[in-house]
């Protein structure tokens, strides 16, 4: 609790009275928003607390859960639809088993939808962990994503040849 | 003191007055959702609109939140308001059928359909709670959360409130906590009850209400039994 | 370089960077904004810096924001001949390299038609039918480099502006008939002055830079290619209004907009541009850049305002009019990213010429994204009234699939549909609205014949229903249910009464609705009810979808004469509907099918069809 309260100290510092790029801060730092970080910021700043948790479940880019260790990020603007992005949607939450916006039961991947990365003349784009590949198709998302999973199981037993 | 026209009579309103607040000291009803004397006003429920005159057009606008201006010309009840209104009626009672107090407008209104699939929600986010909580209050327990079609009103987290004081207020104020004649599970969506029709026979000739106390005035068509011929206004 | 404390020294820097630029030096540019990036324009640029070693005295490479040209991308520009290579990899560039060394040109690198190659940028059709006021200087600046915005005349405007008075600045950007590029089109020259004579020691100016409309990305090239522009345009525009501070509120989803905004500001305050008595000139003014987080509505100027001020971005209530009272109650003034960026240009080349471009009402250029399904997509500066003809035709080259072209959509989720039969209109504020569409921020989405236009109504109503901020009961309910009306629509539930309930419901959300988020949410179902009604009816009546989209209403067949029995599409099926032997036509099982097309993806015969 002492760290977390040296670190919202630091983002008041820095942005002062202003609530949301503090939580943008507290976002990147944590990949979500957790609630205790939430009610801290709402004592150090004398806000309602439900001010603070009413602009947090306001803005689509702040989350409330933990995410996953992977973030597939699907666009779903005007352009990506009309070349078929909903079907990359449906493709990767079938092979995922989860709906846009939640994470696996593993931890391991979540599904995001935004609308408009301002990519529109190579639609459909997804966004890997950071990364832009554009004119996906459902297939193509689902052999990235399936890569992944085969170098990560590669690392993994790897790793677990090295400690036995 | 800016002088407005309002369904034809001049008044010298004072400095910051609402239309809304001019119409009531006139004494013209305009029908209310979520405006309340003692919060501030909100516009959320719409249905004050009133139209404006604008430039060469004209513009329907939320008569609780819009400054009485000096010039400014409005008509409280034209075809294009009423019409207005009872669709959204339409639309707030297929969210919460169960209100008494949108049933009462319903009937006074004319509403005599609804046509959307009933929501059976008990919330439509007029958001009198939060006011009542945060202004009279001074709690600040409950507000909005998300928004479009995820919006709803409750406190963080949706956990108890360490802020609730439990006053009640929230339910007093609540329109739809106000539950209607046949309870919490009406068989009907629209209740057609106590069915209060003033409506004025006027706006079957004429674009807009000529007179707004049914007085016999210079167009006598509520007074009589036909409606008059259509006349040029 | 070090800080410049009069106009006179910025003249002297110009002069100076200018003559540094030695002119044998041959300047390979490439195109390296977002989606340059994501076609592997980094590994190609560090090709070419490799492939440059030791010839650094001949050869520059230059990273530079998006020329544009996006369905030609990863592309480089070469100058000074301007000759343009198209659809690059990183076995290219040292390729490339020797060619400039020789002074050769590699023809299979450039683009053609027809057997003829377009070799420099003013012959390309995509570029020569455009008017590009704007857009021409992204390839010559290294974004992250004030530098390069110096030395092609960079803040040359700023400098005029403060040795003019106010007033006359104000009455130069009236007569240039410029109008906001947001979308509404509001006069300019007009706004500024209604903020300027408001009595207020402190007012304050903002750049939208929300760009919330899907398939628009104009703004996006702007910030990350060529961000000194603006802020040029906003520190003109606060002298003239006798702002005190500026705010850039740019979307939290454009991340290397966000970092070249930043860095540009660091690099005025560096160099005095920012902070207190400007040049010498006595003027104190200074730029913050605000991040969004995510919220369609936060493009309207009140909800930003909100938004700046960290609480929920919910609309409010005008008048009172952010030029009165807008930020932390104070006058404020809000213009789009483009609008700023014209500012330089009108200041350097006067009003007239300015006025001289476009129509009588709409004066100037618009930068459009064209996307969708057409050839040529990218980003086009047109002059106000050039023809939709000519933009899908002559610019985009129509249909890459050779599919016919049904409309084009303008104006994002606020505008409406314009079809084919109209496309001799001309692009202006006018008769777009006239039309039933807007201008909008410039989003230009062409569709063709499989593009379903009840279900592009349905994908923007979703979008409203989820993006509205749900305090109004029109706006939120409203477009709930149209959405719901719609869905039943595509799913065959429609009945006779769904057209004009749409209709009815659509009227009043526009009357009734508090701001321009619920005033303009019917229009995409209303343009394309008025233009498409034929659709709607074979969806209502027939319970058929003509463009095959609508997956309750069709199904997928396997053309029995094409199919050659790979067992691809049996693979990838996910529920399994599929079957045959291998080698021999497969078939669909309806009952399991799901319609979710990926068959259709795989077929590498073309041999999935619907009906």
């Amino acid at each position: 609790m002492v760290e977390e309260g040296k670190f919202i100290d630091s983002c008041l510092q820095k942005h002062g009275k202003f609530l949301i790029p503090i939580l943008q801060e507290i976002q990147q730092y944590y990949n979500y928003l957790p609630e205790e970080m939430l009610r801290t910021v709402a004592e150090k700043m004398h806000i309602p607390f439900i001010d603070v948790y009413g602009v947090a479940t306001f803005y689509q880019s702040f989350n409330l859960a933990p995410k996953g260790e992977h973030t597939i990020t699907v666009c779903t603007g005007t352009a990506c639809y009309i070349r078929g992005g909903p079907k990359i949607v449906e493709a990767v939450s079938r092979e995922l088993k989860i709906d846009p916006g939640k994470t696996t039961d593993d931890m391991e991947f979540t599904l995001e939808t935004v609308n408009c990365l301002g990519c529109c003349a190579i639609g459909p784009t997804v966004i890997l962990d950071g990364e832009y590949y554009g004119e996906m198709t459902a297939q193509k998302t689902l052999n990235l994503l399936r890569s992944l999973k085969e170098e990560k199981k590669k690392y993994e037993q790897v790793e677990l040849y090295k400690t036995t | 003191m800016p002088k407005i026209k309002i369904d034809g009579i001049e008044f010298d309103a004072p400095k910051g007055w609402s239309i809304l607040e001019v119409a009531k000291f006139l004494g013209i009803d305009i029908p209310t959702l979520c405006y309340h004397e003692g919060l501030t006003p909100w516009s959320g429920c719409r249905l004050c609109i009133v139209e404006i005159v604008q430039g060469k057009n004209t513009k329907l606008v939320a008569s609780c939140t819009y400054p009485a201006e000096e010039g400014l010309i409005v008509r409280t009840a034209t075809k294009r308001v009423v019409h207005a209104r009872k669709v959204i009626l339409e639309l707030l009672i297929a969210q919460c059928p169960t209100s008494r107090i949108l049933q009462d407008l319903a009937s006074k209104m004319g509403l005599e359909r609804v046509r959307f699939k009933p929501k059976w929600e008990h919330c439509i986010y007029c958001g009198l709670c939060v006011r009542m909580c945060k202004e009279q209050m001074m709690a600040r327990a409950i507000g909005f959360v998300n928004r479009g079609t995820k919006l709803k009103i409750t406190t963080p987290f949706d956990r108890t409130s360490d802020e609730c004081r439990r006053c009640g207020s929230c339910m007093y104020i609540c329109p739809a906590c106000n539950l209607r004649c046949d309870g919490p599970n009406p068989k009907t969506v629209l209740c057609g009850g106590c069915r209060n029709i003033l409506q004025p026979t006027c706006l079957d000739v004429y674009e807009s209400y000529s007179c707004w106390m049914g007085l016999k005035g210079e167009c006598g068509t509520c007074v009589t039994e036909k409606p008059k011929e259509k006349k040029e206004i | 370089m070090s800080k410049l404390n009069s106009i006179k020294q910025l003249e002297e820097l110009s002069k100076k960077l200018l003559k540094d630029k030695a002119p044998k030096k041959s300047v390979i540019s490439v195109s390296s904004g977002t989606c340059g990036q994501a076609r592997g324009s980094i590994k190609l640029a560090e090709a070419f810096q490799e492939a440059a070693k030791g010839n650094l005295d001949k050869i520059a490479i230059k990273i530079t924001g998006c020329h544009g040209f996006c369905a030609a991308e990863p592309d480089v520009i070469i100058y000074p001949e301007e000759i343009f290579y198209k659809n690059l990899k990183v076995e290219d560039a040292p390729k490339i390299v020797e060619a400039v060394l020789k002074n050769k040109i590699l023809m299979d690198l450039t683009l053609s038609k027809d057997g003829k190659n377009f070799v420099h940028v003013n012959e390309i059709p995509f570029y020569n039918h455009q008017n590009r006021i704007l857009l021409k200087d992204n390839p010559l600046i290294d974004p992250t480099k004030i530098e390069d915005y110096i030395a092609i005349g960079g803040y040359k405007a700023l400098s005029k502006a403060l040795q003019m008075k106010p007033e006359e600045i104000i009455d130069i950007i009236k007569r240039s008939g410029l109008r906001g590029r947001g979308g509404a089109g509001f006069p300019t020259g007009r706004k500024w002055e209604v903020t300027r004579g408001q009595k207020n020691d402190v007012k304050y100016i903002i750049c939208n830079a929300d760009e919330g409309d899907p398939g628009a990305y104009m703004d996006r090239s702007q910030l990350e290619g060529n961000p000194q522009s603006i802020l040029e345009g906003m520190i003109i525009g606060a002298y003239a209004m006798r702002a005190t501070k500026g705010w850039v509120y740019v979307r939290t989803e454009y991340p290397i907009a966000v970092q070249n905004v930043l860095t540009g500001i660091k690099q005025m305050r560096d160099l005095g541009l920012l902070g207190e008595n400007i040049l010498g000139s006595g003027f104190n003014f200074d730029i913050e850049e605000v991040r969004g987080a995510g919220a369609f509505v936060c493009g309207e100027e009140t909800a930003l305002i909100h938004s700046i001020e960290s609480m929920r971005g919910i609309p409010s209530q005008r008048p009172p009019f952010p030029a009165q009272k807008g930020l932390f109650g104070k006058p404020t003034n809000i213009n789009n990213v483009e609008t700023w960026a014209n500012v330089p240009k009108i200041l350097i080349n006067g009003a007239d010429w300015f006025a001289n471009i476009g129509t009588k009402t709409s004066k100037g250029t618009k930068i459009f994204s064209l996307v969708g399904k057409v050839k040529n997509t990218g980003l086009v500066e047109v002059p106000m009234g050039i023809t939709l003809q000519e933009m899908v035709y002559d610019i985009g080259e129509g249909s890459p699939k050779g599919k016919k072209i049904k409309a084009v959509q303008i104006g994002g989720p606020s505008g409406g549909c314009i079809p084919e039969n109209l496309f001799h209109l001309p692009v202006d504020y006018e008769s777009l609205s006239q039309a039933g569409s807007i201008m909008g921020s410039g989003g230009m989405i062409v569709l063709d014949e499989e593009t379903c236009m009840v279900d592009f109504a349905k994908y923007f109503m979703n979008f409203l229903q989820n993006e509205s901020c749900g305090n109004c009961s029109s706006c939120r309910e409203g477009t709930q249910r149209m959405y719901q009306i719609l869905t039943d629509i595509t799913e065959g539930k429609g009945d006779s009464e769904s057209m004009d309930l749409l209709v009815e419901l659509g009227t009043v959300v526009k009357d009734a609705s508090l701001c321009g988020l619920g005033q303009t949410a019917p229009n995409p179902v209303l343009s394309t009810i008025r233009y498409y009604k034929d659709e709607y009816d074979a969806h209502i009546n027939e319970k058929r979808c003509p463009a095959g989209v609508c997956k309750a209403l069709i199904k997928y067949l396997i053309d029995q004469s094409k199919c050659t029995g790979c067992g691809l599409c049996s693979k990838n099926c996910p529920s399994g509907a599929i079957s045959g032997e291998l080698k021999q036509p497969h078939t669909i099982n309806q009952e399991k099918c799901i319609r979710c097309g990926v068959c259709r993806d795989v077929c590498k015969f073309d041999s999935v069809t619907y009906e």
